[in-house]
């Protein structure tokens, strides 16, 4: 058979999981990682970083409703889904995570999301005309009570919300490393660590994608960018990859000391099938490239210019989102390459235009940022809009 | 009485989960099929619709009442605990119907090769060769020839192999 050296059993020989799959943790990532940022500022009160706050909840929400789409491409049935909800399965991961996904939509960003815009949203409902004006008012559920105590109350339930959501995001994304990490029968993903592992690496990715996204609309909008805010959103940036890093290569190490009967084949995998998207683009393209850069960001603190800064940012940010990309191409594809007998493996190739291709994987990466843009339009997130009709009314 | 009213519009969000709520236990009782869960996860009923349907398997003690000399080979050699239907196929029909359905005899190159030809799965002393270089495209039965004892020098199997 083509592509498949040694002996793997008939049904390793075609991979069941394709890139749609991973996709799927790559965007629930963004999500949970985008709405950590934003509870910096809510809950830690980080006030520099309060111009993405907005901004950072919108592309969570935005990726957050591109997520299932991948999954049901890959299933082929979307018409079974509700069925996840009709007839709970507590012991099954992968049905309750229906649930959990439904949680973190409706309870935490949804919920959030229309506190946060409650006044904007009765001032644009009473100030806008035509279908985008009953949107406005259909949104205010038909209360219009914006006053200074009704304002206090809504915030007050926003934090409480924000801090319900932090536990909800790492659950959200603990929750596809915990389906990876309890397959027992696969060595490559079965790990107590792989939850912790995707949490930190999401929230890497999801950081780097809003300071991207906020950088590019800065650009688009022809306004400055907030260089404070970008520094401090690299920051933590930094220290969060600096423990993604280190629990990445604590697995590692403790794979090869542990070295059990599966480290002949992994490692002979490692060295062979996945050295490039592995070795040479997680871990020193996507990892330690940053991280250098980050380093160097935070020790020189403003010697670099402005534009220098922004720049070696955007490099380090753009790095970062490839790197914990590669990170879910090697997780879900190289946990199908080799044999659970360990004595051969088989080849992936993405196919093009097939359901499960390259082009709708392109496309699906890209659905967020149109979904993103309909909710910039309907709900801007830039300072200067607040309270004021969105612009073209 | 001014914190119901400037919260108001939070007893409305809720309204909106309660009534979401409402209705998904309204569509459930309406969709969901009233013996799931009866048994497990699944439709209780499924099991008489399944139960309902054809036998196909007749069972080895319903073939070895009619074809004695092949049990009795099968039984002193190497395939004892292979089952009839396992090579032979689902024989229901012809053990209600001998005379008219007649199983189709195998053909031992494809059939013998589905568990005999080499691969670095199988353990080491599970009798394994590589076919084409092995026969050279002769059929099995050429040499091993009793299928349901096939050792070498067993007893030729009576009336052909079937």
């Amino acid at each position: 058979m083509t592509g498949v050296e040694g002996y793997m059993y008939p049904n390793e020989m075609e991979l069941q999981w394709s890139i749609l799959i991973v996709l799927y943790p790559f965007i629930t990532g963004l999500v949970a990682g985008a709405f950590i940022l934003a509870s910096l500022e809510r809950v830690f009160l980080v006030e520099a970083v309060k111009p993405i706050y907005r901004l950072a909840l919108l592309t969570a929400l935005a990726f957050l409703i591109d997520a299932p789409l991948p999954l049901q491409l890959h299933l082929g049935h979307p018409e079974r889904s509700p069925e996840m909800y009709l007839t709970p399965h507590p012991t099954s991961a992968m049905a309750m995570f229906g649930y959990v996904y439904l949680w973190y939509l409706m309870v935490v960003l949804v919920f959030e999301i229309w506190l946060d815009y409650r006044k904007d949203i009765v001032i644009f409902a009473q100030t806008t005309k035509g279908l985008k004006g009953l949107i406005y008012k259909f949104l205010t559920m038909g209360s219009y009570n914006i006053s200074p105590r009704a304002l206090a109350i809504d915030n007050k339930i926003g934090w409480i919300i924000t801090l319900i959501g932090i536990p909800s995001a790492f659950f959200l994304h603990g929750y596809v490393g915990f389906i990876f990490g309890s397959i027992k029968a696969n060595p490559w993903w079965s790990s107590p660590l792989m939850p912790v592992v995707f949490i930190f690496s999401a929230m890497v990715s999801g950081i780097a994608a809003v300071m991207l996204i906020y950088m590019a609309t800065c650009k688009l909008r022809k306004v400055a960018i907030d260089v404070r805010c970008v520094d401090t959103i690299a920051m933590y940036m930094f220290y969060i990859f600096i423990i993604d890093f280190a629990l990445e290569m604590l697995d590692l190490i403790h794979r090869i000391y542990e070295s059990d009967e599966s480290f002949r084949s992994l490692n002979f995998m490692v060295h062979t099938q996945l050295y490039i998207p592995h070795i040479v683009i997680q871990i020193c393209l996507g990892t330690v490239t940053p991280l250098v850069i980050l380093f160097i960001l935070q020790v020189s603190g403003k010697k670099f210019a402005e534009k220098v800064r922004l720049r070696l940012c955007t490099i380090s940010g753009a790095l970062a989102m490839i790197g914990i990309f590669a990170m879910r191409w090697n997780v879900v594809i190289g946990g199908q390459l080799f044999s659970k007998s360990f004595l051969g493996f088989t080849t992936y190739k993405v196919a093009l235009v097939t359901k499960e291709g390259l082009i709708v994987a392109v496309a699906l990466a890209l659905l967020p940022f149109l979904f993103l843009w309909i909710l910039i339009k309907f709900l801007p997130p830039w300072e200067e809009s607040h309270h004021t009709p969105a612009a073209g009314d | 009485m001014n914190i119901f009213k400037d919260s108001g519009h939070l007893f409305k969000f809720a309204a909106c989960f309660v009534i979401g709520f409402l209705i998904y236990l309204g569509l459930r009782g309406f969709v969901v099929p009233k013996t799931f869960g009866q048994y497990g996860h699944y439709r209780g009923s499924a099991l008489k619709d399944i139960a309902a349907k054809p036998i196909k398997y007749a069972g080895h003690q319903v073939c070895e009442d009619c074809h004695t000399d092949q049990a009795t080979a099968k039984s002193a050699g190497k395939h004892v605990t292979v089952n009839c239907e396992a090579c032979h196929g689902a024989l229901a029909a012809h053990a209600n119907d001998p005379t008219s359905v007649i199983p189709v005899k195998p053909d031992p190159l494809v059939l013998c090769a589905r568990c005999h030809t080499a691969t670095a799965a199988k353990p080491k002393d599970f009798p394994q060769v590589n076919i084409d270089e092995h026969s050279g495209g002769a059929p099995c039965t050429m040499c091993h020839t009793n299928p349901h004892s096939p050792a070498m020098g067993a007893a030729p199997a009576a009336g052909g192999a079937k």
